[in-house]
C-alpha cells in the first residue's frame, strides 16, 4: 500500500448518536458480503468494513451523501431501491440492510422480496408507526402526527408506506419471510425492556429492528 | 528485448521518450505491428513493493503528457489539476504512468511515424492512411508490454476519460489480475450511434479538405488544416454543454456591441475557430482518423458474448465509475449501464454522478467533488491493497 494515504473524514452525523446502527452491525458476521440500502454518508458501511471487516457496498439515492460516502473511501453508488436492486445476481450477499428506509420506498413489498432474492438475510429498520404517541397524537389532535422520527409534513415527508411492528410481522408471515431476530428499540437505538412482548413493543418502540431469512 | 530510446519524431522535430518493442505487437486486425513503440511519460517513484503504480489512459486529442509542460503547445499538461504532487493522483505517492495512445501521433507507433514492412524494416515513408486499424484493446496491450518494460507487475490503480475510460474498462476485462482498482470517468461501454454519427462528420471534413490528398499529404508539403480544424470544432461543441456554451459566449459579438449583418462574428465561432485552428499545431490529421474509428469500433459486450457482465464475471477489480450531470456526450445513462453489469456479477463497484454544467469536457476541469471521490476512492482502496 501507498505510505500516508489516509481516507477523508467522514463528515456526517457522529456514531454516537446512531445506537441502532450499532445494534445492526451486532447482528452482522465478521467478513461477511454486506450491502446495505439507503447507506447514507455510509456511517454503517464504515463499521462494518472497519470493525468487522466485512466486504461492503452501499447504495443512496441523494448524491451528496453518495459523493461523501466515496470521498470516505466507501464503495457506494448512486442508485435506487425501487429500481436497481434488480440488477444483482441470487445470494450475492450475506446480509442485505435498510436501516430506516423501507417507509420511503415506492414498493416496500418487492424493495423486502429483492432483499431477500441478493441476501441471504435481510435487516430491516424501521419508525414503527404503533407506538402510543403516535397513536394518541392522532387521536387527540386529529392532524397526522408528527414525531422526533417522523417529524415532516404529510405533504412533504419522504415516508409514503408507514407501518406499525405488528404489520410488518403479518407481511413477513404473509411472504414467508422467517423472523430470526427482532427488537424494539427507542429513537436513540436503545434496546427497551419491552422487546420481548410483540404487543407492548408495538406500542412502546420507537422502531422495529428485524433480521429476516427466507422461509 | 524492448530497448529506450530518445528518437525524433519524424515531423515535429521533437524527442519523445519511448520504448521500442522490435518484436512487435499483434493487432486485433491480424496485422503484426513491427516494431512497436510506445512513447511516454513517468511522475514519482516506484515503490520497492512496486504497489504504487497508477496508469493514466488519456482522450482522443490526449497525449503522454498530463503533468508537465507540453514540448509542442508550450501549455500546461492536460491533467494539471488530478496529477501532481499533493494531487487526488499524487506523484509524491504514486508512480504515475502515461502512454500515447498506439496510432496517436506523439510518438507511439501511429500514422506519422515510419511505415514498416512485414519483418519490421523501415520503408522510407510514414504510414498515413496505410496504418493498420487499431483497437482500443490494441492500446491497452501495447501499454501492457510498456508495464513489463517499467518493472510494473500489477497497477494499483488505472484512470481515465472519455476514451481513456475506454481503456480503464479494457484494462480491467483484459487483465483483470493486473489492476486492483480501475476509475472509468464520463465513459462508455460502446460508442453510441450518436457519438459515432459525430465522428463521421469529423472524418468527413477531413477527406473534403483538398489538402488531404487521399492522406499523402506529406507528399505535398501541406496538412488537411481547413479538415481538421472543422472536425476539432464539431467534436468540442459535443465536449461542452449549453448552459456551458452560453455562460462562456451567450450571443455576444467579437466585431463589436450590435450586429451589423456584415461580417459579424460571434463570441462563440472565434472561439471555435480557434480551437480548431490550434489543434491542428498539434495533432495529425490520419491520427484523428485512426483514433476515431478505434473509438467507434468499441463494444466491450461484443468482446464478450454480447454481455458487459460477462466481461467482468467474478472480477476482483474495484471500480470507481463517474459520470457529469450536464454530458450529453457520454451521458450518466451510459456510465450507469456500467454499473449495472458490474452489479450483476457482484463487482465492488463505487458510482458518482457529478453536478456540473460543464458538459463532457468537465472531467478535465476544476471540480472538486471529482477530485475528492478520486482522492477518497483511492484511500479507501489502499487499505484493502493486496
Amino acid at each position: 500500500m501507498p505510505e500516508g494515504l489516509a481516507p477523508a473524514p467522514r463528515t456526517g452525523r457522529p456514531l454516537a448518536d446512531r445506537l441502532d446502527l450499532r445494534l445492526i452491525a451486532e447482528m452482522v458476521e465478521p467478513r461477511a458480503r454486506v450491502l446495505d440500502i439507503g447507506c447514507g454518508d455510509g456511517a454503517l458501511l464504515d463499521i462494518l468494513v472497519h470493525e468487522k471487516d466485512v466486504d461492503g457496498r452501499g447504495i443512496e439515492l441523494d448524491m451528496a451523501l453518495v459523493t461523501a460516502a466515496v470521498a470516505h473511501g466507501l464503495p457506494v453508488i448512486h442508485a435506487d431501491a425501487d429500481t436497481d436492486l434488480a440488477f444483482y445476481p441470487d445470494a450475492a450477499f450475506d446480509y442485505v440492510i435498510l436501516s430506516r428506509t423501507l417507509q420511503a420506498t415506492e414498493r416496500p413489498r418487492e424493495v423486502l422480496a429483492q432483499m431477500l432474492r441478493i441476501g441471504r438475510r435481510a435487516i430491516v429498520s424501521f419508525p414503527n408507526f404503533g407506538h402510543w404517541q403516535v397513536r394518541l397524537k392522532l387521536l387527540l389532535t386529529g392532524r397526522m402526527p408528527r414525531t422526533k422520527a417522523l417529524d415532516r409534513a404529510w405533504y412533504d415527508t419522504p415516508n409514503i408506506h408507514l407501518c406499525t411492528i405488528s404489520d410488518f410481522f403479518a407481511l413477513c408471515e404473509a411472504d414467508g419471510y422467517r423472523v430470526e431476530r427482532w427488537l424494539g428499540v427507542d429513537e436513540a437505538g436503545r434496546k427497551t425492556p419491552w422487546r420481548r412482548n410483540r404487543w407492548l413493543a408495538n406500542l412502546f418502540a420507537e422502531q422495529g429492528l428485524f433480521l429476516l431469512t427466507r422461509e | 528485448m524492448a530497448e529506450t530510446v530518445r528518437a525524433p519524431l519524424a515531423t515535429a522535430g521533437i524527442t519523445h521518450q519511448r520504448v521500442v518493442f522490435p518484436e512487435g505487437l499483434a493487432l486485433d486486425c491480424g496485422v503484426v505491428l513491427r516494431p512497436l513503440v510506445v512513447a511516454y511519460r513517468t511522475y514519482g517513484r516506484l515503490n520497492d513493493a512496486k504497489s504504487n503504480a497508477i496508469l493514466v489512459c488519456h482522450a482522443l486529442t490526449g497525449d503522454q503528457y498530463v503533468a508537465e509542460t507540453h514540448p509542442v503547445t508550450g501549455k500546461p499538461g492536460w491533467w494539471t489539476s488530478m496529477v501532481g504532487p499533493g494531487l487526488p493522483v499524487d506523484t509524491d505517492r504514486f508512480f504515475v504512468i502515461c502512454a500515447n495512445v498506439l496510432g496517436g501521433c506523439m510518438g507511439s507507433s501511429g500514422p506519422r511515424e515510419e511505415m514498416t514492412d512485414a519483418e519490421g524494416r523501415p520503408q522510407g515513408r510514414p504510414w498515413g492512411m496505410q496504418f493498420p486499424p487499431v483497437t482500443i484493446r490494441d492500446m491497452v496491450r501495447a501499454q501492457a508490454k510498456l508495464l513489463d518494460h517499467l518493472g510494473v507487475p500489477k497497477l494499483f490503480s488505472v484512470i481515465g476519460g472519455s476514451m481513456g475510460g475506454m481503456q480503464v474498462l479494457e484494462w480491467a476485462a483484459l487483465h483483470p489480475g493486473r489492476v486492483f482498482s480501475a476509475i472509468p470517468i464520463a465513459t462508455a461501454t460502446h460508442h453510441s450511434a450518436q457519438n459515432i454519427a459525430f465522428h463521421e462528420i469529423g472524418r468527413q471534413a477531413i477527406n473534403a479538405d483538398p489538402d488531404f490528398h487521399g492522406g499523402e499529404y506529406w507528399k505535398h508539403g501541406v496538412v488537411p488544416a481547413r479538415g481538421l480544424a472543422v472536425a476539432r470544432m464539431t467534436a468540442h461543441i459535443t465536449y461542452l454543454s449549453e448552459e456551458a456554451l452560453t455562460r462562456k459566449f451567450g450571443r455576444r459579438l467579437r466585431t463589436g456591441p450590435m450586429l451589423t449583418f456584415s461580417n459579424d462574428l460571434f463570441e462563440v465561432e472565434s472561439y471555435l475557430q480557434y480551437q480548431g485552428s490550434s489543434f491542428v499545431q498539434r495533432f495529425d490529421a490520419n491520427s484523428y482518423l485512426s483514433i476515431t474509428r478505434a473509438m467507434d469500433y468499441f463494444d466491450l459486450a461484443a468482446e464478450h458474448g454480447g454481455s458487459v457482465a460477462a466481461a467482468f464475471r467474478n472480477t476482483p477489480v474495484r471500480f470507481c465509475v463517474i459520470s457529469f450531470s450536464s454530458d450529453w456526450l457520454f451521458p450518466t445513462a451510459m456510465s450507469r449501464e456500467i454499473v449495472r453489469a458490474l452489479n450483476a456479477v457482484a463487482a465492488n463497484v463505487s458510482f458518482v454522478e457529478i453536478t456540473s454544467d460543464k458538459g463532457h469536457d468537465a472531467f478535465l476541469l476544476d471540480e472538486p467533488d471529482l477530485f475528492r471521490t478520486v482522492s477518497g476512492f483511492l484511500a479507501g482502496a489502499a487499505e484493502r491493497w493486496r
